[in-house]
């Protein structure tokens, strides 16, 4: 399983043709208490750098954009009951939804978790 | 960090006690002390600078005894709202010397205004230098007590003049949080060492712009730019309290032509609160509805950590405005149910004198 990182603070898993998707421990961090999360309707079609989600902080509510093309075929329901989740293990418990890879190519511009802390020191 | 007025704030603290809900939960429970150098503190002075700041402003000025405040308004000849703003007698009861606390993105407007409408006699400066620390939450006055004797005396909306480490400090026990607590003006210079030393308290952290909004709009304090702007009359904002009671009808202040027939007719539209079901908050521009008649717009809206549910002020179509009206209001195309409540929506805290 190989782990991406975006410039927007998504984190994504792949497995196959699968895909995970996140934000990572900064973009919480940045964000604050998380007191909703909106997340897309399975079979949902999301285009890469598009709207997939919103967080809504204490204090403001949050776009988190589609790291890649896909199809939607999982939501987390854990944050319905518990949106601190993300707050908590963002990168783990804390997934926001799962989707196909409509295009493996898409994978290439995106960043390991080396590449990532070093675009979040640059900050 | 963000930039606000020109001033590089905090929305929310790092480490053990930062996070706007935990800095929430702080001030509700203890002590918060905020950074709000950025606010304008404006003096005046002169001959009958009450009188003369009462043409623009509805409060009664010149009855304010010294060491009184008031909470005011600086309106415009269409009896919209400039800005909103804390007025004190620092001077006698003579009303010759008067401070004057406004918002920091609107002081430069503020000071312009004055100066233009002022007698020439009465001299406004800009304490540009001065710093502003809110000490704010239900221990403030035991802190403050022990570091500044004879602070804790003073009653919400008043003020005086205190020693604090051989520093000259201004203390008012006044703030934006609906708890007690206490605005310190003290000379920029000394300003991180009086945050040092209140933060050295055990009972004291330090909380950011983030916190100081969830606070105020838990405590239904309108914030000025977003729930009322020039384009908004006293009445419909809820701020009649502000309109003195003499003056509403004696007039003499800048606007009353036009909020006088507000006053007897009633506005269009009023600011009311919105408790709203479910967990999704609403913000700031969301449209309210009744069925499918759009009936107002909120103003400022956010999760209240110490109810657990999303709040909101918007402004509402007068019919629709009464307490306990179901609403709905609009998020990316979801409808939330809602229903108008009294604010504030935490109870205020202050500090009226110990229990006779």
């Amino acid at each position: 399983m190989s782990r991406y990182f975006t410039e927007e603070h998504e984190w994504i898993d792949v497995e196959g043709d699968t895909a995970t998707v996140g934000i990572t421990d900064f973009a919480q961090g940045q964000l604050g208490d998380i007191v909703f999360v909106e997340l897309p309707d399975v079979g949902a079609v999301v285009d890469q750098g598009g709207d997939a989600a919103v967080v809504e902080s204490v204090k403001a509510a949050s776009d988190v954009y589609a790291p890649i093309s896909g199809t939607v075929t999982e939501a987390n329901p854990a944050l319905e009951d518990d949106p601190a989740l993300v707050n908590t293990s963002p990168e783990e418990d804390g997934w926001f939804f799962k989707l196909t890879i409509g295009d493996q190519s898409q994978l290439d511009g995106l960043m390991n978790a080396k590449a990532y802390a070093a675009f979040v020191e640059g900050l | 960090m963000v930039e606000f007025a020109g001033y590089q704030m905090p929305i929310q603290y790092a480490g053990e006690f930062g996070g706007i809900s935990a800095e929430h939960q702080w001030t509700r429970t203890h002590a918060s002390v905020f950074d709000v150098s950025h606010m304008g503190q404006l003096s005046l002075e002169g001959a009958g600078a009450a009188q003369a700041l009462e043409a623009l402003v509805p409060g009664d000025i010149s009855a304010l005894r010294p060491g009184a405040m008031r909470y005011s308004l600086l309106l415009d000849q269409d009896g919209g709202i400039l800005d909103d703003l804390i007025v004190t007698n620092i001077g006698s009861t003579a009303g010759e010397h008067i401070a004057i606390v406004v918002n920091g993105a609107m002081k430069w407007d503020d000071i312009a205004h004055l100066r233009e409408h002022l007698p020439d006699e009465i001299t406004l400066t800009h304490q540009a230098d001065q710093a502003l620390l809110a000490l704010q939450g239900p221990q403030a006055g035991a802190v403050l007590e022990t570091m500044i004797p004879g602070t804790g005396a003073l009653v919400f909306m008043s003020a005086g003049a205190f020693q604090w480490n051989g520093h000259f400090v201004w203390v008012s026990r006044a703030g934006y949080t609906g708890e007690d607590g206490f605005e310190i003006s003290i000379a920029g210079e000394f300003a991180e060492e009086l945050a040092d030393a209140l933060v050295a308290d055990e009972r004291v952290n330090p909380a950011g712009l983030g916190a100081r909004d969830s606070l105020r709009l838990e405590a239904g304090l309108p914030l000025y730019g977003h729930d009322m702007d020039d384009q908004t009359d006293p009445v419909s904002a809820g701020l009649i309290f502000a309109l003195s009671k003499k003056r509403r009808e004696t007039g003499g202040w800048m606007g009353h032509e036009t909020i006088a027939p507000i006053l007897h007719g009633g506005p269009a539209a009023k600011r009311v609160g919105l408790i709203i079901e479910g967990r999704l908050p609403a913000r700031e521009g969301a449209l309210v509805f009744m069925g499918d008649e759009q009936v107002g717009k909120v103003t400022s809206g956010g999760f209240s950590p110490t109810l657990g549910h999303p709040i909101a002020m918007a402004y509402v179509a007068a019919a629709h405005a009464v307490n306990d009206t179901k609403l709905q209001i609009e998020v990316r195309g979801k409808r939330l149910d809602a229903r108008t409540a009294p604010m504030p929506f935490v109870p205020h805290n202050y500090y009226r004198g110990a229990p006779k």
